[in-house]
């Protein structure tokens, strides 16, 4: 099946400002803050694709160059045939007809002064010809389908709970019945109790609507329950993707193996060894030449200055690090 | 503390923030008090013909400069004009100038600054030393000047007031767009697919509207002022039409002569009403701050 | 006798409709060196709790009975004064959000160095240095270049190194970790539950960690309290609760969180918590409870002993018994 998303070699720099960076700049040194550095990816139809990485990885940054909400600096990103990244004007707001996005914290994406109804509805008085009475039927089956039912059309974002505000927010993302939805870690702001909820519901949305996420978490144990395939981000790059039962049983780059290792399991028995990586993650605007974790690596060599494009270890196992497979 | 404030029971039955407002306005008596005097001029200047007791451009040279007494319960002036009548009429003008002008300026004042908020860049910045320069001028001093050079009808006033008042609601919502445009509704808004136009007006405007009241209650307590001063000084409302800055200054005239009525009720009345307009203010200025919503 | 003993704390919140109970009839207790996790949905009032002890509480806030020992001294009854030496100097707060907590205008060094000076009776360089030997010991990386800058120029995971470094600058017996995990990375959070398991051993400060993340509980607790609708429902060992989860909500808290250890069906907890205005006077959980029966309406379950150090409350006793056995 051709994928329904297709990013390719995906950059976005952001230039420093203020008099340091610019005598640092005529000096001849990088002043730019590689937020995203040549990221590639693709997600087919129904799929979820997991992003996970630590904050600052750049994953967000991802998520809002897909939606061009950043433009990218370099990249292509392709949804069914349609070159994102060089649409304009309204080609561009008719793009958001089919790819959609779920934000970190619910109550700060809810407009105060709006009603339920009326931010639901707003896609769809952009994107379609409907008159009021299919919007109004639109908005009441959406709502019931993110398990919240049409008394809810009335309400302000004050006098929800935040589980009903997230569903509002995918209320929101799905009532133009879009193929792709980006989920920026939808369930971070939630109470424990809500986040298994989210989960399900946007589990089952995605069977019932046919709809593909790329799903951005820090959260790595959500991820592994809503992913078919992961992509492990660190310092702006993809250095790590595989089948999720794939890579939680199998991870390769000594990254992955420092996070999953470092996730608390709720079981007083269970005991592993932890993969402890050495300092913080550095500034993005210095990046390591070579392999990006080369400073805090406890496995690093010599071999480890040079670049390290993602190789395919195993089929559909992904992994930039230049021991693997060398012992 | 989170918990505590999640602890708090959602109300059994749903209250609107109008009602919630009232409840807490309640508690305020000062800021209902201040309400209520506006209320009531406003009531009165409505209804002036019909509550004057006489007619405010009656002359009756018999009871010229009478005190007040039972008859012109707060005197005479120098026509033999009833100070009363002549002060409810006023209310008309008084209200009605400070309000238009506080509009007009509210409007212009909230298009631009979301214009140089939202926009950013050069516009930003073009817009900005331009209020600063208008900023630059005493605002009396600019009135003076302006309503010197455009000559003193009403129209003219209303224009001046409003002059001097925009660059501060340009600063205001400048501030507030900077603000809100960072808020992940107006990123949500531009993912479904709203033209920056509906994204300014429809999602985030709405959103600065607060400060932009307690703002414009305060202003119309100084528009007032600044149209009483004007007047005062003679380059405002012209007799014989009735302006209460006007009044003061007439009565200003007889000060030594003794007609305390004609100077002092004038007074009284646009000191009492500037005063209810920023006890308003500040009411609303707490009412609606954020932080004290939940908080009883 | 443990080191904190908690008996019969009930907190009201006032509203225009009446007293919320956010904390109601809780006992509790942490002896020198354990740690216990107090977990939680929000609105558990496990938050509440934690700032009970330290009396924190502000209006509309107010502690109605019950009394906070902390070796045998009654903290509720202590003049204010009084208080404000324990604080800080005995009971010390790791807060949750560390990078507010931090004066943003003056530097790390200054605000620890001041807390030397203030607690040990240092002069102003011997407390500086007392300062920089205390983020040494919490594992901030160079930690005198850290002494001169600001909050906003240290990372999420340093600030909250730097808040416990800060909480321990006057030895305390007691330390009151909320959420001090919360938002960090899994490997920053990794890192400082770490030292906080060390600083227990170590120091023999008892520690109450405020989490919802049961996790963490399983990794870096001894004995944990868990809390609804602002009542313990269960307290136990960590392993015996983990083991036997013999109350439902700690069953079902257990079983609605994904994770990576095992293949699980998530199962959201049912219903939401109840409203505390008013509050039933039976079994808070009731309605939410799959085991739910006619006594639980009118009566309250008292917090029962199963096992050694294993109490719960619950009048369902033998249908959890074969729930997880």
């Amino acid at each position: 099946m051709p994928p329904l998303l297709k990013v390719e070699g995906l950059s976005k720099s952001f230039p420093m400002r203020g008099l340091g960076p610019m005598l640092d700049r005529m000096r001849g040194r990088r002043t730019d803050v590689r937020a995203v550095d040549g990221v590639s990816f693709d997600i087919a139809p129904g799929e979820t694709l997991g992003l996970v990485g630590e904050s600052g990885c750049g994953k967000s940054t991802v998520a809002r160059c897909l939606l061009r909400l950043v433009e990218p600096t370099s990249g292509s990103v392709r949804l069914d045939d349609t070159e994102v990244t060089r649409l304009n004007g309204s080609a561009l707001q008719r793009l958001r007809h089919g790819m959609q996005m779920v934000f970190q914290d619910p109550t700060a994406a809810l407009n105060p002064r709006l009603s339920v109804r009326r931010m639901v509805e707003e896609p769809l008085r952009l994107h379609t010809t409907l008159g009021p009475s299919e919007r109004r039927a639109r908005v009441d089956d959406v709502l019931v389908a993110v398990g919240l039912g049409p008394d809810f059309a009335a309400r302000y974002a004050h006098e929800l709970s935040g589980g009903q505000k997230q569903r509002v927010n995918i209320a929101r993302a799905i009532v133009t019945d879009p193929r792709f939805v980006v989920l920026d870690e939808p369930t971070s702001a939630l109470d424990v109790s809500l986040r298994s909820r989210i989960i399900l519901l946007l589990e089952a949305l995605r069977e019932n609507r046919g709809l593909s996420y790329l799903f951005i978490s820090h959260d790595i144990a959500t991820v592994k329950y809503l992913a078919h395939r992961v992509a492990v981000m660190y310092l702006g790059a993809i250095v790590e993707q595989a089948e999720t039962r794939e890579l939680f049983a199998n991870p390769l780059h000594p990254y992955t193996r420092a996070l999953l290792s470092a996730v608390p399991i709720p079981d007083p028995d269970a005991r592993r060894e932890r993969f402890a990586l050495a300092g913080e993650v550095p500034s993005p605007v210095d990046i390591p030449a070579g392999c990006r974790l080369r400073g805090r690596c406890p496995l690093a060599q010599p071999i480890c200055a040079q670049p390290v494009p993602l190789r395919e270890a195993a089929p559909g196992h992904w992994v930039a690090c230049h021991l693997v497979g060398k012992g | 503390m989170t918990d505590a404030a999640t602890a708090l029971p959602l109300p059994a039955q749903r209250r609107g923030p109008l009602a919630a407002m009232w409840r807490r306005l309640r508690r305020n008596p000062v800021t209902l008090g201040a309400l209520g005097v506006i209320v009531v001029l406003t009531v009165v200047a409505v209804l002036a013909p019909v509550v004057a007791p006489f007619d405010p451009e009656a002359t009756d040279p018999a009871i010229a400069l009478s005190a007040p007494t039972w008859q012109n319960l707060l005197g005479t002036d120098v026509y033999g004009r009833d100070q009363l009548s002549r002060l409810i009429h006023a209310a008309r003008l008084d209200l009605i100038i400070p309000f238009a002008s506080t509009a007009a300026a509210l409007v212009i004042g909230a298009l631009i600054g979301a214009l140089s908020g939202y926009r950013g860049g050069w516009v930003d910045q073009v817009i900005m030393r331009m209020v600063e320069a208008v900023l630059a001028f005493p605002a009396f001093v600019l009135a003076m000047g302006l309503t010197a050079a455009l000559g003193n009808s009403i129209g003219n006033i209303i224009l001046t007031l409003a002059i001097t008042q925009v660059p501060i609601y340009i600063r205001l919502i400048r501030g507030e767009m900077l603000r809100v445009r960072e808020m992940e509704y107006a990123e949500a808004a531009r993912t479904v697919g709203n033209p920056s136009w509906r994204i300014v007006v429809v999602h985030l405007l709405p959103n600065c509207i607060p400060p932009l009241i307690v703002q414009a209650t305060l202003a119309m307590g100084f528009a007032l002022l600044t149209m009483a001063a004007l007047s005062f000084l003679g380059l405002g409302i012209r007799p014989p039409d009735a302006e209460w800055g006007e009044m003061t200054a007439e009565g200003a005239s007889h000060m030594v002569t003794g007609e305390w009525w004609l100077f002092v009720f004038p007074g009284l009345v646009i000191m009492a009403t500037v005063l209810a307009f920023n006890l308003i203010g500040d009411g609303l200025r707490d009412l609606l701050d954020p932080r004290m919503r939940g908080v009883r | 006798m443990s080191l904190l003993e908690v008996s019969g704390l009930t907190v009201h919140f006032a509203t225009d409709d009446g007293p919320v109970e956010a904390v109601h009839g809780l006992d509790l207790s942490v002896g020198a060196g354990e740690i216990l996790g107090l977990v939680g949905e929000s609105g558990s009032g496990k938050s509440v709790t934690g700032f009970s002890i330290l009396r924190l509480i502000r209006p509309p806030g107010r502690i109605v009975r019950g009394s906070v020992r902390l070796d045998g001294r009654d903290l509720l009854t202590l003049p204010e004064e009084e208080m404000r030496r324990i604080r800080g100097a005995r009971i010390a707060l790791v807060p949750q959000s560390p990078r507010t907590a931090l004066n943003p205008v003056i530097t790390i060094g200054t605000q620890i160095a001041r807390l030397f000076e203030l607690h040990g009776d240092l002069s102003r360089r011997a407390a500086w240095n007392r300062g920089i030997e205390a983020l040494d010991q919490v594992g901030v990386p160079d930690a005198a270049r850290r002494m001169g800058q600001y909050a906003h120029q240290l990372s999420g995971g340093t600030c909250q190194r730097v808040m416990i470094a800060m909480a321990l600058a006057s030895s305390p017996q007691l330390l009151i970790a909320d959420e001090p995990t919360t938002g960090l990375d899994v490997s920053i959070a990794a890192r400082i539950l770490g030292l906080l398991r060390e600083l227990g051993t170590r120091t023999g400060a008892a520690i109450i960690l405020i989490t919802h993340d049961l996790g963490v509980v399983a990794e870096t607790c001894h004995r944990v309290a868990v809390m609804h609708a602002g009542q313990l429902v269960e307290t136990g060992t960590v392993r015996a609760l983990f083991r036997q989860p013999l109350h439902p909500y700690t069953r079902a808290l257990v079983r609605s969180i994904p994770r990576i250890d095992r293949e699980v069906a998530l199962e959201p907890i049912p219903g939401a918590v109840p409203s505390l205005l008013h509050a039933s006077p039976g079994c808070r959980y009731m309605a939410r409870c799959p085991h739910a029966l006619e006594v639980c309406r009118k009566n309250k379950p008292s917090l029962d002993v199963v096992e050694a150090d294993h109490r719960v409350a619950c009048h369902a006793l033998e249908a959890n018994r074969a729930a997880v056995a």
